[in-house]
This record gives structure tokens, C-alpha cells and sequence, in this order.
């Protein structure tokens, strides 16, 4: 180790590795897992948050979880997110594609996809 | 991409309770759902809930997972890794009621009785890294403080620094950190060196043993701090060799920063040169004694010699030497990236910071606890420790093992800080932390303390050798009945005569126990000697069993108990125990569904 660059790019690299760790960040994004969810393809789903919100550099202030039948099963895979002091998001039959959408323009733009909500349903 | 991270505990505490079984299952679990691209498993160091383990921490939820067995571990990886859905009835919940879990949020660990008080500084990456994976703790930001110290930092504001955040020995002696650098950096230039006292000896202490296993890369980057500061090249680690798990980790913290160049030539490209090594100590009391210590690492029999000359002029092979305790440089790194302001905000006028205290003995949290100081006793016992178990009331602490005090039960509001202990007549120590309850003899703790010290003292000055054999004596003599009023004013005086006469730590801190019984339970001591009575009734010697007649109903199960036979009746008449056969095992007590039996 010869500079500080170099230990600060070393964080840099394992950052993203522990802040899962540092307890739930302001915005967080849940993906139904039940068994309907997973049978609608909730897996690539969730698998998809959770890279795009790391590619994004979201990862320190977006926590991508995981919780059981929301109830809904008939709009599976359903991901809800969760903002402080906003109304919460439901969004429904979601894709690894639409997920990848919902992580640029809501999650990085603020700007919510009315048409893949619920209510559009 | 790895989407969540489970968290097994490897402290010495989980690891015993199956935590190795637990880590294995999880990765073949893990691999039969097909998630092995999805979860990650992190070995860690001690959580701190040592009562609970094998604890298992998923994220990022957060979950705290306690008493995980091998058979749950399949439910855990299906449910809560696959599905999303909490193992609910494995969850640790002791919680306020005001912690509500909001949709698609669960209680998590820093919602616990157990944590939310406490202040994590030495202990802040214990549970939370792979202690093994050097990245893992540079992404907590470590070397980060060595880093600053090398490139823009002299040792005299290093040495300010430590001083200004007004950090105090954690060991037990509380002398002031920085001071005791600014000896040893003021010593002429040459061969000095950094020692680490990690020989925790207290009955019951075993944060130390925790940081090392949790955090080892901590200890190494605040050496190499120390050494820079006061002008050392080389450092040595004295830790005991009944700490394998820490000794391994350590082991692989200083091969990794070696490779990393963070331990050896031009650190930092500063010109700045250190190295570690390991020494075993084989677990003698006496090597936690400073001189006894540097003795030890020599080569030597460990025994302690008079000082001074104090080691920051001639310690270690006669150079002179830093010595601090694992706690100690375990805040190094906090102090120097975060300030000495920060850390100066936490705690009391005289005694800043945190402390780390092992809860043991009649609670119901049995774990490792890091609170600011100034924080009552109340609140450690009630609030984070669960309080006393079984109904029991709450009598007195030990602080400090066989060198410290207890604090009685009227004092409990006492803000436990460096000054307060020492006004109320007990010590600091090094963390040890013994709750006692009502069914536990003052007399008979503070023989137990004795027996300790006797067997540990390392006989080079007379009165420790020879002076606790005879307190001990005495102690003997009045547990077993036969002690008189004298007796307990000898004790004191011998007690006063060896705490000013002793050579070492070790035998200045001996009688301590003693001294603390007689000073606030002295009517327990009264008790044993006038009315040969043992008023928590442990002292075998002063017990009598007896039958109250009227309750008796003749049943017979204590009789048919009786290892001795020492129970006579016949069925349905009130029976009677004969007190020459009798060995107060207690047998009968726990026996009798009527209550028919007391001792006293």
C-alpha cells in the first residue's frame, strides 16, 4: 500500500458488498416472494432490483427486500416501494425489464410509471 | 449479484453452541435452492447476545435470528431467503411495544432492548465483518486512520489527539492514553516498542477476546498508529493460548496486511516502518501485570519487578515500550478519523467514552455489552441486560473480577464511570460485569475470589504469597462455622497490610473482593460468626435441612430421594431428617411438592 488512493479504491470496490449491512436505507423497494410470486417470475424480478439499483449507485440509500403474498396474486409479480413521508407505489405484473425502467425513472428521476401501477391495472 | 447477506456469529461463544454445523447447512441449503448467485454467508465476529446463539443476522432486513438449530436452518433458506417470509418463531423480539414493524419492515436488531442503548465504538465492526476478509474491514473504513496519521498527521499531534479525546486505560488502571505515549515519545530516538496486553485473565471478561476475534485488523492499524506516534518499529501482541479462535485470526489479519504493505517497509510511501508479532502467554494471572508481561514475552518465568523504571523508559528488553490493553487501541482508529472532540462528547467530566462490560452470572442477557460511560448500573442490569432471571432480587455486581469491588444494590444508580467505582470503594477492572442475586453469599464470593488470587498469585513478594493464604484461611474458618469477631478484624487488617505492601497489581488488587464484602455486607460476615448462620444459605457448613411438621403430608418422595438415607417416616406421618447423616445436597427441597422443607 503505497497511497491513500489506493485504500480508498479498495472501498470503493467492497462498499457496495457491506452496506446491505448498515441497516435499511430511506427508500425501500419489496418484492412479493410468495409462492404466486414466484411462479409469475418474481425471482428475476427482485434479482434485477437489486443489480440495477447497484449500477445505479442507489445501493446506500435503497434497501431491495423481500415479503410474502402481498394478496394480489392475479397481478404477481408485485413490487411495492416504500419512500418516508410519500404515499406508497404499487406496481404490478413487473419484468426484469419494466424493474430496470422503475429503478431509472422513479428510483433515480422521482418520477413514478403511473402505467405500470396498480391502478392501471 | 448477491441480494442478501446472512450473517453467522463465530465468536467463541456461537461456536461452541454449533454455530460451524450452522454455516456448512446454510451453504448446502443455499446451493439446493439454487441461490448460491443471490445470497451471500459471512462468517462474523461476536454479536454480543451471547445467551441467544448461534445467532444469525439476515440483511437487509436486518432479521435477528436466535437459538438457530441445524434442523431450521432448511426453513430459514426457504422461507425467509426464497419467499420473503419471516421464520417468525426464531426471531428475537424483546422489543418496546412502541416499536411497531411497519408493512414490509421487521424488527430489527437495533430495535432490541439489548442494543438500542448501547454505543458501539471498540466493538463497532464486531458481528458486522468477516473478521478474515481485510477488505471487508477497509470498507468500514479501516487503515483509513492510519492513512491521515502517515500523511498528514506528526506523532506530536497523534499523541495530541489521543490525549485531547481524553481516552483512558481500559485494562483496569484507567491512566490517561495519550500521557502514557507522550512518555514513551519522549524517550531519545532508538529501539522502543508497541505491546498489546490481550492476556484477559478476570473470571467472566472476555471482551478482549471478542475484539480480537471480531475485529483483529482494528488492533493491527492501532498499533501501527501507536508505533508512529511514539516511535516504535516493531510491536508484539501478548495473547493467551486458550484464545484460539483469536489467535488464528489475528494470525491471518497481520499476513494480510503484510501483503497489503499496511505492516512492514515505507507504509504509505512515508518512510514509516512497522511490524507485529504473536506471543502465547500460557494463561498465568500474573502476565496481565505490565512488567510480568514484558518478562513473559522475553522469554522469561512471568513475574512482575518493581517500578520504576516504568516501561516507557525500560520495558521491553530494556527499550522502552507502550503498553496498552486490547479495549484501548481498539478506540485508536475512531478517535483519530472522527476527532478527539466526538469522542470527548461521550461519557463524564473525567472518563470519556465507552466501555465495554461482559454480563455474566444471575441475568438473563449473558453477552457483551458496550455503553457510554456514565450510564447507571440500573440501566445495564435492567434495561439491557434483562434483568435478574427467576424472580429473583438483585443483591450486589462484581466490577473487576478478582482485583475489583461489588456494588451493592442500594448503590445501583450510581453512574458507572472511573471516578464513581473508585469513590465507592471498587474498580473498573477490565470489564467483567457479575450480577448476584439474593441466593448468592457475600462471604463465600469473596473466598471464591481468594481461592483465585492464591492460586494465581506468582509468590515473588511475601505479602501477596503468604498474605492471601491467610485471608483465605480466615475465610475458611468462618464459612466453615468456626470463625470469631476477631477474625474479621484480622481479615481487614491483613487486607490493608497486603493492598500497601505488594509488589504488583496482582496483590494490590487482591483483597479488594474482600474489602468490598466487609464494606457494604459486613452483617452477612457478622452472621457467619455470631450466629453461625449463612443467611443466603450457601455455606454448606452453617445449613441445617429440617421437616415443619404440620406441612408434611408423609408422602415419602424425599425420603426415597435421600442419597444418604438421612430421612426417616412412615407413610403419611410427618417424617424427619437426621442432621449427622445429612450432606445438604438439597435433594429433599426440590423434591417436596408441599413446601415442607427449609434450610437455614
Amino acid at each position: 500500500m503505497k497511497s491513500l488512493a489506493e485504500l480508498a479504491a479498495i472501498r470503493e470496490k467492497m462498499k457496495d458488498k457491506v452496506v446491505l449491512r448498515e441497516g435499511t436505507g430511506d427508500v425501500r423497494v419489496v418484492v412479493g416472494m410468495a409462492t404466486c410470486g414466484i411462479a409469475a417470475g418474481a425471482r428475476p424480478v427482485l434479482n434485477a432490483f437489486v443489480e440495477e439499483v447497484n449500477k445505479a449507485g442507489l445501493a446506500e440509500k435503497v434497501t431491495v427486500s423481500q415479503t410474502g403474498c402481498i394478496g394480489i396474486c392475479q397481478y404477481e409479480p408485485v413490487v411495492e416501494i416504500f419512500e418516508a413521508d410519500k404515499e406508497k407505489v404499487t406496481y404490478v405484473k413487473m419484468t426484469a425489464e419494466k424493474a430496470a425502467e422503475v429503478v431509472e425513472k422513479h428510483l433515480k428521476g422521482g418520477q413514478v410509471i403511473t402505467e405500470y401501477t396498480i391502478t392501471n391495472a | 449479484m448477491i441480494r442478501s447477506q446472512v450473517l453467522i456469529c463465530g465468536g467463541t461463544g456461537c461456536t461452541s453452541s454449533g454455530s460451524k454445523v450452522l454455516m456448512s447447512t446454510f451453504e448446502e441449503e443455499i446451493k439446493k435452492n439454487g441461490l448460491e448467485e443471490e445470497v451471500k454467508i459471512v462468517p462474523t465476529g461476536c454479536f454480543g447476545l451471547c445467551e441467544k446463539g448461534p445467532v444469525v443476522i439476515v440483511y437487509p432486513e436486518g432479521t435477528f435470528y436466535s437459538h438457530v438449530a441445524k434442523d431450521d436452518v432448511a426453513e430459514i433458506v426457504s422461507e425467509h431467503l426464497l419467499k420473503g417470509r419471516l421464520v417468525d418463531r426464531l426471531v428475537y423480539k424483546d422489543v418496546d411495544e412502541s416499536v411497531v414493524a411497519e408493512a414490509g419492515k421487521t424488527v430489527s436488531l437495533n430495535d432490541t432492548n439489548f442494543y438500542k442503548t448501547q454505543k458501539r465504538v471498540a466493538l463497532r465492526n464486531c458481528g458486522l465483518i468477516n473478521p478474515e476478509v481485510i477488505d471487508e474491514y477497509i470498507a468500514m473504513d479501516g487503515y483509513a486512520a492510519l492513512g491521515k496519521v502517515l500523511t498528514e498527521m506528526t506523532p506530536e499531534d497523534v499523541i495530541k489527539c489521543v490525549s485531547d479525546s481524553g481516552l483512558r486505560g481500559r485494562g483496569g488502571g484507567g491512566f490517561p492514553t495519550g500521557r502514557k505515549w507522550s512518555f514513551t515519545a519522549a524517550q531519545p530516538k532508538g529501539q522502543k516498542y508497541v505491546v498489546c496486553n490481550a492476556d484477559e485473565g478476570d473470571p467472566g471478561a472476555f471482551m478482549d477476546r471478542s475484539v480480537l476475534e471480531g475485529d483483529p485488523h482494528c488492533i493491527v492499524e492501532a498499533m501501527t498508529i501507536c508505533g508512529y506516534a511514539t516511535g516504535a518499529s516493531e510491536g508484539y501482541i501478548y495473547v493467551r493460548a486458550e484464545y484460539p479462535i483469536a489467535v488464528k485470526r489475528l494470525q491471518i489479519a497481520i499476513k494480510q496486511a503484510r501483503e497489503y504493505g499496511l505492516l512492514g517497509k515505507n507504509i504509505f510511501d512515508s518512510g514509516f516502518d512497522f511490524d507485529l508479532h504473536i506471543r502465547l502467554g500460557a494463561g498465568a494471572f500474573v502476565c496481565g501485570e505490565e512488567t510480568a508481561l514484558m518478562t513473559s514475552i522475553e522469554g522469561n518465568r512471568g513475574e512482575p519487578r518493581p517500578r520504576p523504571p516504568f516501561p516507557a523508559v525500560k520495558g521491553l528488553f530494556g527499550k522502552p515500550t507502550t503498553e496498552n490493553n486490547v479495549e484501548t487501541f481498539a478506540n485508536i482508529p475512531q478517535i483519530i478519523l472522527k476527532g478527539a472532540e466526538w469522542f470527548a462528547s461521550m461519557g463524564t467530566e473525567r472518563s470519556k467514552g465507552t466501555k465495554v462490560f461482559a454480563l455474566g452470572g444471575k441475568i438473563a442477557n449473558t453477552g457483551l455489552v458496550e455503553i457510554p460511560m456514565g450510564t447507571t448500573l440500573r440501566e445495564i442490569i435492567e434495561d439491557i441486560g434483562g434483568g435478574v432471571p427467576n424472580g429473583k432480587k438483585f443483591k450486589a455486581a462484581q466490577t473487576g473480577g478478582p482485583s475489583g469491588g461489588c456494588i451493592p444494590a442500594s448503590l445501583i444508580d450510581t453512574p458507572i464511570d472511573y471516578d464513581n467505582l473508585t469513590a465507592i470503594g471498587c474498580m473498573m477492572g477490565s470489564g467483567g460485569l457479575i450480577v448476584m442475586d439474593e441466593d448468592n453469599c457475600m462471604v463465600d464470593i469473596a473466598k471464591f475470589f481468594l481461592d483465585f488470587t492464591v492460586d494465581e498469585s506468582c509468590g515473588k513478594c511475601a505479602p501477596c504469597r503468604i498474605g492471601t493464604m491467610r485471608m483465605k484461611e480466615i475465610l475458611e474458618k468462618i464459612t466453615s462455622g468456626n470463625g470469631t469477631l476477631e477474625d474479621i478484624d484480622k481479615l481487614e487488617e491483613l487486607a490493608n497490610y497486603i493492598k500497601a505492601n505488594s509488589l504488583c497489581g496482582l496483590g494490590q488488587t487482591a483483597p479488594n473482593p474482600v474489602l468490598a464484602t466487609l464494606k457494604f455486607f459486613r452483617e452477612e460476615y457478622i452472621a457467619h460468626v455470631v450466629e453461625k448462620r449463612c443467611p443466603a444459605g450457601v455455606c454448606k457448613a452453617l445449613l441445617n435441612y429440617s421437616i415443619i411438621a404440620d406441612k408434611c403430608k408423609g408422602c415419602t418422595k424425599c425420603a426415597r430421594n435421600c442419597p444418604v438415607g438421612a430421612i426417616t417416616g412412615s407413610v403419611k406421618n410427618p417424617h424427619v431428617i437426621d442432621t449427622t447423616k445429612c450432606i445438604k445436597c438439597g435433594a429433599c427441597i426440590s423434591n417436596c411438592n408441599f413446601g415442607a422443607i427449609v434450610k437455614g
